[in-house]
């Protein structure tokens, strides 16, 4: 393993996670919620579901981001790591799997290991180990390089 | 009350991720590629994350009530079962894949990137199949 130092940005990643992490604590503390990304969204699909609302609320606030952030600053570029056919199967798999799987990286990750829950613990091994082995696979076993 | 908190969250949650780094698949599949020039950085983005997210649970895990009046609910589940297992790997595929996983992707909506489009869309149609799979094993 070598260290990509020239794109090592620890004090921006710092502070974006502190960030991420105050808003789980305000959603917790403030409106008795979690901030579980994919609990929040797919909750959406549940019928008659009193929580509609303030889910609702939080994803306005987190698809405005990006507004808030261009009045400011300009926001970053982001071209794809992958083809279309990849990016429709890869958000098929995140959909399905996050639900079943009750969370991801924020709901299991950031709220779940705060908790000091074994479930969150598991969950956070096991998607971090497939990142680590699809990536592996892509890039040194499919590709040849 | 509680929506007017939930808004404030949801849009400190966002400028969260587009700070860290975790709204750019590159830097994502960077993280992920061990094996390659390693990109550590988005391991700080959780370190910061649950520094500031652990003291709050701590104190939460204590309440019955949020400020806004609501119940404050926290997750009862503790097994570890076959979905929760299966479901995480199917997602850390996914995520290995596109370099998205749900939080990046729907602050992506706002970055002008085709690709996070599709996968919001593919992302959706997934959620959408679970609530459908599990409503008619259950039926009301």
């Amino acid at each position: 393993m070598t260290i990509a130092w020239h794109a090592f940005t620890p004090w921006s990643a710092l502070a974006g996670g502190a960030l991420i992490g105050l808003s789980a604590a305000l959603l917790i503390l403030g409106a008795g919620r979690i901030a579980g990304i994919s609990g929040i969204l797919g909750g959406l699909f549940v019928p008659r579901s009193p929580d509609t609302r303030w889910r609702l609320a939080f994803l306005i606030g987190l698809i405005a981001a990006p507004v808030l952030w261009g009045l400011f600053l300009p926001l970053p570029a982001v071209p794809p790591v992958a083809g279309t056919e990849v990016i429709v199967l890869a958000g098929l798999l995140v959909g399905v799997g996050t639900r079943y799987g009750s969370g991801c990286t924020s709901g299991h990750g950031v709220c779940g290991l705060s908790r000091l829950s074994p479930r969150s613990l598991a969950a956070t091994l096991v998607f971090m180990g497939a990142g680590f082995a699809t990536v592996y696979a892509v890039r040194h076993l499919l590709s040849g390089a | 009350m509680q929506v007017v908190i939930a808004l404030a969250a949801g849009l400190l949650f966002g400028v969260g991720l587009l700070l860290s780094g975790m709204a750019q698949p590159a830097k994502v599949i960077g993280f992920l590629d061990l094996a390659g020039e390693w990109d550590p950085s988005l391991a700080l983005v959780m370190a910061g994350a649950i520094a500031l997210a652990l003291p709050a649970f701590t104190v939460a895990r204590r309440r019955s009530r949020a400020w806004s009046g609501d119940a404050l609910v926290l997750p009862t589940a503790h097994r570890i079962d076959a979905p929760l297992v299966l479901g995480s790997l199917a997602f850390g595929v996914g995520w290995g894949l596109a370099g998205y996983c749900p939080g990046p992707a729907l602050v992506s909506l706002g970055l002008d990137s085709a690709a996070a489009d599709t996968f919001v869309l593919a992302m959706l149609a997934g959620m959408a199949l679970h609530a459908l799979i599990t409503r008619w094993r259950r039926p009301a």
